[in-house]
């Protein structure tokens, strides 16, 4: 028999993040979102740095989620990121601030050098924290609009 | 022969310093609670790492991977964890003493250290060693970034063939009391880790319990789970690898600033337990002169008078 939910967890080397009995997932992976329901074949996957949300009664969540992996069995999901947030925790004005930061920088320093890297990857950081917040609703529609 | 007055200022300023000591206690207990916080919230990830490192290596063909390759040791590194400050009792000397027996034991190969706290690097660096990098102000307040790069910069040195095997020397924290000094090697990784048996072995090290998520349904014998995997199994395999070795790092990271906090906190209970000590003995003395004092004034009174009335 079919399992009718799927247990999230979702752990970071800081904090266990989230604990849920939940309906639907989507995780990140590397290569493209990916849509999880109850039953799903066991499955191992990288993560990208993007969005999370999942499905619990008729409510849709969101959390960002940055670089890790994913385990997928049929009544659960266990998600290892480096870091992640629930999108209510995210400090907008701050995740703002980093992407200016981080444009500015990529804009200083040559493309395709270890900096500009680390700026890009700073700023898709900053850019899914923003979405995240803008989905959830807790930004205003000025985010919403400069997230897209 | 101090005066009343000398000794009033000796109790005065002992006094001043038992406020500084106790109040650094709290500081250290507060800390303390955090950090062991920490080492609490990083088990789960490092757990679940692991085990999913441990289904991909059995699925992979052979497990090859640059940090798995053991070489003739000729080069090390040596990661030195201390603390950024001292009054901390010999938590910080101790590592020093270890680390240096350490290299001392292994002068025929040539070693590199990375130092993690300024009072380690301070010392090794007056005893003429140069390092490969330093990290210091970590122990107030480990993250996850900070293991990262330190994790980065071992495994680049390991795969670059510059060194042939890392150790970690460091403080564990076994309770509040007890620091227990370990000599860790974390390259190239143990192959017993990858599989269940030598985790098992691995795991004694360990203190048991929260370890694994609450609610944890896991079956033992996961490797049985037919996983499909996104990308192929190699690929993640040798993704994880430097995963584990970076929650590795954090543990040992976030179980010396544990350690150091412990060690802080007990060094200032002791030293406020002293004042104490010292206080009451100075009151005592203190009284004796006073009363020395008020017999001799009495004796001059009395025998003032008596030659007054004779």
């Amino acid at each position: 028999m079919l399992p009718e939910n799927i247990e999230l967890q979702i752990v970071t080397p800081e904090r266990h993040v989230l604990a849920e009995t939940v309906q639907t997932v989507e995780v990140p992976g590397k290569e493209g979102y990916l849509g999880v329901l109850p039953g799903h074949a066991p499955l191992i996957t990288e993560l990208g740095i993007g969005i999370l949300s999942y499905r619990k009664e008729s409510e849709t969540r969101y959390l960002t989620v940055i670089l890790g992996y994913a385990e997928v069995l049929p009544d659960r999901v266990i998600v290892l990121a480096e870091a992640a947030e629930r999108a209510e925790e995210i400090d907008v004005e701050r995740a703002r601030r980093a992407r200016e930061q981080a444009q500015a920088e990529m804009a200083k320093v040559s493309a395709g050098s270890p900096e500009w890297l680390r700026a890009e990857q700073a700023l898709q950081r900053a850019a899914v924290r923003l979405e995240a917040a803008a989905k959830a609703g807790t930004a205003g529609r000025e985010a919403v609009h400069a997230a897209s | 022969m101090p005066t009343l007055l000398d000794y009033r200022r000796r109790i005065r300023s002992v006094k001043s310093t038992q406020q500084i000591t106790r109040a650094m206690k709290f500081v250290s207990a507060a800390k303390l609670r955090r950090a062991q916080e920490g080492v609490f919230a990083a088990r789960p990830y490092a757990h679940e790492i692991l085990r999913v490192l441990r289904s991909a290596a059995a699925r992979v063909e052979s497990t090859t991977h640059p940090l798995l390759e053991r070489r003739p040791e000729e080069r090390i590194l040596v990661v030195v964890l201390t603390g950024d400050r001292s009054l901390a009792g010999a938590f910080n000397s101790n590592v020093i003493r270890r680390a240096t027996a350490f290299l001392r034991e292994n002068s025929s190969k040539k070693a590199q250290l990375i130092a993690v706290g300024k009072k380690g690097r301070n010392s090794l660096k007056r005893a003429g060693w140069s390092f490969a990098a330093e990290y210091i102000n970590v122990s107030a307040n480990v993250d996850f970034a900070t293991a990262k790069e330190i994790a980065g910069t071992i495994a680049e040195l390991y795969a670059k063939r510059e060194v042939d095997a890392v150790y970690a020397v460091y403080n564990e924290f076994k309770n509040v009391l007890v620091q227990v000094l370990k000599t860790h090697k974390l390259l190239p990784i143990d192959p017993a880790v990858l599989t269940e048996d030598g985790a098992e072995k691995a795991r004694e090290g360990q203190r048991s319990g929260e370890e694994s998520l609450p609610h944890d349904r896991t079956p033992r014998g996961e490797f049985l789970v037919d996983y499909i995997y996104e990308e192929p199994v190699e690929e993640i395999f040798s993704g994880l690898v430097p995963r584990y070795l970076e929650s590795e790092v954090f543990r040992i990271l976030l179980e010396s600033a544990a350690a150091e906090w412990a060690a802080r906190m007990a060094a200032m209970d002791s030293a406020t337990r002293n004042a104490s000590e010292l206080i009451e003995q100075l009151t005592l003395q203190m009284n004796k002169v006073r009363q020395a004092k008020i017999t001799t004034e009495l004796i001059e009174i009395v025998s003032g008078a008596a030659s007054a009335t004779s």
